[in-house]
């Protein structure tokens, strides 16, 4: 069975001038002990995704539509509380800045020990053994004395170290990983993304990671999906969509970065910027981007179909041959 | 005249740059608590050339002090040492001169973030504007209105946007707008600091081609500071490496990317993920960045390095001139690597 599964999940913000509609549509599952990556670029809907699954889409954002099932039990209808206790217990949370995500005026140990504790049925002095365990785990020297520093008395990466150790002080099952790497310096961020991948292994626990770095995504991750303008364009086995992309876009997508192992005299651009949500062009939402545009791009939405060893959103694999004639 | 067997003339030309900043607390706490002075050595003895119509990059993690060497070479700081020279002339006694505005007219600069380097309350046409007219390049209305909307289409935007504002385009748009102020005095040399960082992946492969457009096509020398190997790779010619405000390594793009000398140019580059080696596990490297206030003794690098020695430890080593790369690095000079 899925750890995580997502349906037709639809996001949107009621506004004065109509709705938005931040994600259309997404569908897509996480296996256990899976590393799936999202990687898109700016308001393509990645932390939306992530917010709707910990449930904490900020209003008057909603979901009005599909669901989110966690280990077959939906999640997305449950009331704060309910998502409090599934919150930490059983999905992990990192986000991009791990200075805004530790409280300031309390020691790290006492976090931790609070969130054992709130967690888990283990008493304090239990609780007190544990986090020093997760500290050391997350490659903390001096564990023990650390516990009574204040977050200010790390830096970055062992900051985004103690943030890791919170994340799997429930034992979730399933890690929401949100741009963990990017407030990092390149040597930190190796660090950090071994470290991620390795705890999550023992751990067992399945992540999504959110990133825009597709080398991180293509170093950590078992499949990945990538999105444009609030929906999936491609979803498939990671070296497949990086090497083999079948959506026009992942294919611009790739070829935009700059590999640091080839020379290019000019990287490949995809003309134009992403639509804004209030004016998502009809059919396909990258049509008028796409150098393969054809009639039937412009007049019906594609949804996820076959395409190679992935799935991607594009009429290029429709079923039928020429879908537009 | 030069002798023609001799290298082609730098046109910037930096010798033994540095910068210190005084982060010492008031004079109060000094004196009742007996704090010492802190003194930031934010750029230690930098020495670089530009040849006309090539690019130099800096690379290196934040705290390295390569936004410094920057702001000291469009004047924005006085260097605490050393010279930065342009086509010979020394660039900071120059400014103080009456001639100082030409010189300022020749070297422009291109910043990191688009959303803060353009003033929100004024249209495009005034933003690119003003420094045609600070410089009293164009006088009457109708051809500044001209000026502008060729510099805006020189960078691929329409001159019907020079009435909009700045929030009326997105950070892709808005960098073409920096790139577009920028070019408006025809400089000859372009100080671009992390132009593209704050932009997302296809959006910077079209500034990045845009600036290698306008590079051709212009002749333009830029000094281009970045923290993503990958993008350096793509736009320089020669590579400077920085770790806590010194050069460690400076070599042609393709001597540094095929055989990195210095132990830290080979740990960014093994700290990069790749994209084309999937599921391959790196090593990754032990160690942060020390605080810039109190930096390691000898070479700043040694206590993360892996081929420190007890000279490393207490001997700062000098920058060696090689052939194809300079490179300050005991391990090297004693061919232990």
């Amino acid at each position: 069975m899925n750890l995580l599964q997502v349906k037709n999940l639809v996001v949107e913000f009621p506004g004065r001038r109509g709705t938005l509609r931040a994600l259309d549509d997404i569908s897509f599952a996480i296996a256990p002990g899976e590393i799936l990556g999202i990687v898109g670029e700016s308001g393509a809907g990645k932390s939306l995704t992530s917010a709707a699954i910990i449930g904490l889409l900020e209003s008057p954002g909603r979901i009005s539509g599909g669901q989110i099932l966690l280990e077959g039990e939906r999640i997305d209808n449950l009331d704060d509380a309910q998502m409090r206790r599934i919150r930490g217990r059983r999905i992990g949370a990192i986000f991009q800045d791990p200075l805004t995500s530790l409280n300031p005026l309390y020691t790290v140990g006492r976090q931790l020990v609070e969130t054992i504790q709130t967690h888990l049925p283990v008493n304090a002095q239990e609780a007190r053994q544990r986090a020093i365990a997760l500290l050391q785990e997350t490659g903390i020297a001096a564990a023990e004395q650390r516990m009574e520093h204040y977050p200010h008395q790390f830096s970055g990466g062992m900051r985004q170290r103690v943030v890791i150790a919170l994340a799997l002080a429930g034992e979730p099952k399933l890690i929401v990983a949100d741009e963990p790497t990017t407030a990092l310096d390149v040597s930190i961020q190796a660090q950090i993304i071994t470290l991620l991948k390795s705890v999550c292994k023992k751990h067992g626990a399945a992540v999504m990671l959110i990133t825009h770095d597709m080398g991180v995504i293509a170093e950590t991750c078992d499949r990945v999906a990538v999105m444009y303008a609030g929906r999936i364009a491609e979803i498939g086995p990671v070296h497949e969509v990086i090497n083999r992309p079948s959506h026009p876009y992942s294919e611009g997508l790739m070829a935009a970065i700059p590999d640091i192992t080839v020379d290019r005299e000019r990287l490949n651009q995809i003309d134009g910027a992403m639509p804004r949500l209030d004016a998502i062009p009809k059919g396909c939402a990258f049509n008028p981007r796409c150098p393969k545009v054809f009639d039937r791009c412009r007049q019906e939405r594609p949804d996820l179909m076959p395409a190679q060893a992935s799935q991607a959103a594009c009429w290029l694999h429709a079923p039928q041959v020429g879908g537009a004639a | 005249m030069s002798a023609p067997s001799e290298k082609p003339k730098a046109m910037v030309s930096a010798r033994d740059l540095a910068k210190t900043f005084d982060v010492s607390p008031p004079w109060l706490n000094r004196v009742l608590e007996g704090k010492p002075r802190l003194m930031l050595h934010a750029v230690d003895g930098v020495s670089f050339d530009i040849e006309k119509g090539k690019t130099l990059a800096l690379v290196g993690e934040s705290g390295c002090g390569k936004s410094t060497v920057a702001r000291l070479l469009v004047g924005l700081y006085e260097p605490t040492r050393g010279t930065f020279s342009f086509e010979g002339q020394d660039v900071h006694a120059t400014l103080e001169t009456p001639q100082g505005k030409s010189l300022r007219r020749r070297i422009q600069m291109i910043f990191q973030d688009p959303y803060a380097s353009l003033n929100p309350r004024w249209t495009v046409e005034d933003i690119i504007g003003e420094p045609l007219k600070e410089h009293g390049l164009i006088k009457d209305s109708a051809a500044l209105h001209a000026r502008v909307g060729d510099l805006l289409q020189s960078v691929g935007l329409s001159a019907k946007d020079m009435v909009k504002y700045p929030h009326q385009f997105s950070g892709g748009q808005r960098q073409r707008i920096s790139i577009a102020r920028a070019l408006g005095t025809e400089p000859e040399f372009l100080v671009c600091d992390e132009p593209t960082s704050a932009l997302d992946v296809s959006v910077q492969a079209q500034v990045l081609n845009i600036m290698k457009d306008l590079q051709q096509s212009r002749g333009l020398t830029y000094l281009f500071i970045s923290h993503n190997l990958a993008v350096v790779r793509h736009v320089a010619d020669q590579v400077g490496v920085m770790y806590l405000g010194r050069l460690v390594e400076l070599a042609d793009k393709h001597a540094l990317f095929a055989t990195p000398r210095h132990p830290y140019t080979r740990m960014l580059l093994d700290a990069i993920p790749k994209m084309h080696a999937t599921g391959q596990a790196r090593t990754p490297v032990s160690g942060e960045v020390p605080n810039p206030l109190s930096p390691p003794s000898g070479c700043a690098f040694h206590p993360r390095c892996p081929h420190a020695n007890a000279r490393c430890a207490s001997e700062r080593p000098i920058t060696m001139h090689l052939p194809t790369v300079q490179v300050a690095c005991h391990a090297v000079e004693e061919g232990r690597i």
